[in-house]
């Protein structure tokens, strides 16, 4: 059943065509992977799906909502199935690790602040962050502002988790980690996820189904272990560009699989 | 909804068209700038609410405790380069006793609130237009709006209140400062009694330039945040985007409480 759906989505920006009639559909449950070179609309798309853009042509569906033309309140509710992590985790700067993950509980619900802490606490222990819970975000190395940004991401219990280039950034075990935190909410609490991203290890490893966005359009999209076998010129140039082979990323996707 | 998206136009064809341009995106962010003014005055009636009031107080106390060094000595000389330039002209009339009128007269109706909010402009403006700059180019105000949480109610808000609330308080204090500053060079270098300075003072201040000068200040202090806080949000292109913020705070908060000033002034006293 298909849970995001882009229908024939044009985008103009800075005097540049980013998205040129895209179709692209994600289906409920999957984690599906969105790959491209920088500047191929990766993130504009993301973007879309939770209305940060609005399209110039086309519309976006979110379930039955089309979240290309919803305002106010019907915005509101469709962003609240929404979980994001950004780039660069977004956390408020002023605001201890703790605060920014509660942040949402003591806006939104009518917890208490001890109920929305303690909460908050449970989803920091489970990505292993209970000892910096009272550290700020400048304190924190980058992979630990990704798993906090992610566990904000996660506190309101989401149907959609949206991830912006989760490794970006990051050394290959932190990576790592992270892909298996992704990985992790998916098997456990059966969310559907899209991540951009051009890290094409993380998306082999992780996602059910890997798109390739070029020049503003879909060009490719597969299982990982099609996707890899791809006659696909654009697709075969970007797994020559990060070294993988044919046998290496069977191998990398069938080690994540087990 | 603060995020926007980036602004491209293509290139005017003669500098008319540059210029005209140029005139309608003023007019554009004015109006920007005013409909989150609007939202924020809807929101102040969440000023004591549990979320709002903790970042309310201490907006307050950013905004008047840390910057009472300051105003300090800058009301203070204010007051004394006031007194030293009217009392020596005045002197040679032999109406030096009169300083005492002219400083808190000018203090009270004009420089104490005018001086107040250049200060506040520099110091607080800048810093909202900062931090605010920072967050939007760093997808931070873009998380709040994911999560469903307005960033007008969590930060226009609470800076408003402050502002509105300790602008007028700031200005009394400068002109407490300005006044006692034009005291002290009266008596020291112009032979005017400390009793003489105070009754020709307060002979000649009225109740009505008291609230016009609050009134002022209250202007002041919504115009520096609503100025402040729409560069803020209208911030691109990283580091150097906040920077270009933060100085356009600066120059139109100073010119925007010059021309208000005008206007009030003339308001109240044509």
């Amino acid at each position: 059943m298909s849970l995001i759906r882009f229908e024939r989505v044009s985008k103009r920006l800075g005097g540049r065509t980013v998205l040129d009639g895209l179709d692209l559909t994600v289906q409920k449950g999957e984690t599906f992977a969105l790959l491209g070179s920088s500047g191929s609309g990766k993130s504009v798309t993301l973007k879309h799906i939770i209305r940060l853009m609005t399209p110039d042509e086309g519309r976006v569906w979110v379930g039955g909502d089309c979240v290309s033309e919803a305002r106010g309140r019907e915005l509101e509710r469709i962003r609240r199935r929404f979980g994001v992590l950004f780039q660069n985790a977004a956390l408020l700067q002023w605001l201890t690790v703790e605060q920014n993950v509660a942040l949402p509980l003591l806006e939104k619900t009518p917890l208490s602040e001890a109920e929305a802490f303690a909460r908050a606490r449970e989803r920091l222990a489970a990505l292993g962050l209970e000892d910096a819970r009272n550290k700020y975000p400048a304190d924190l190395s980058g992979g630990m502002q990704k798993r906090v940004g992610l566990a904000r991401a996660i506190i309101m219990d989401p149907e959609i988790i949206l991830y912006d280039e989760p490794t970006s950034g990051l050394d290959p075990v932190t990576s790592r980690t992270i892909d298996r935190l992704i990985e992790d909410l998916r098997q456990r609490l059966g969310v559907t996820s899209v991540v951009v991203t051009h890290d094409l290890h993380s998306a082999l490893a992780i996602a059910t189904r890997i798109g390739v966005i070029h020049q503003g359009r879909i060009v490719e999209i597969a299982a990982p272990r099609d996707f890899i076998r791809s006659r696909n010129e654009i697709v075969r140039d970007f797994l020559e560009a990060q070294y993988i082979t044919r046998r290496g990323a069977w191998e990398e996707s069938d080690r994540h699989e087990t | 909804m603060i995020t926007r998206e980036p602004d491209y136009f293509e290139p005017p064809l003669n500098p008319f068209g540059q210029f005209g341009r140029k005139i309608l995106l003023s007019c554009r962010g004015a109006g920007r700038a005013l409909l989150t003014l609007a939202e924020a005055i809807v929101f102040v009636r969440f000023m004591f609410s549990r979320r709002n009031r903790h970042e309310v107080v201490y907006q307050m106390f950013v905004t008047g405790i840390k910057s009472l060094g300051v105003i300090t000595v800058v009301g203070l000389f204010t007051g004394m380069i006031l007194a030293l330039q009217t009392g020596l002209e005045l002197r040679r009339f032999g109406q030096e006793v009169n300083i005492g009128t002219a400083v808190t007269v000018s203090l009270v109706r004009e420089m104490g609130p005018f001086m107040t909010a250049l200060i506040i402009a520099a110091s607080v403006g800048s810093a909202i237009a900062a931090q605010l700059g920072t967050m939007t180019v760093s997808d931070e105000i873009a998380a709040l709006e994911v999560m469903s949480i307005n960033p007008v109610r969590m930060l226009v808000m609470p800076r408003l209140v402050a502002l509105a609330v300790m602008m007028p308080i700031l200005a009394v204090y400068t002109n407490v400062l300005g006044s006692t500053g034009g005291a002290l060079v009266g008596w020291t270098q112009l032979g005017v009694s400390l009793r003489a300075y105070y009754d020709n003072a307060i002979q000649y201040v009225t109740n009505k330039d008291l609230y016009v000068g609050l009134f002022k200040s209250v202007v002041f202090g919504i115009i520096i945040n609503t100025v402040a806080c729409h560069q803020g949000f209208s911030a691109t292109e990283g580091a150097v985007g906040v920077g270009q913020a933060t100085r356009r705070t600066v120059i139109i908060s100073f010119l925007t409480i010059l021309v208000c000033g005008y206007i009030i002034t003339r308001l109240f006293y044509s």
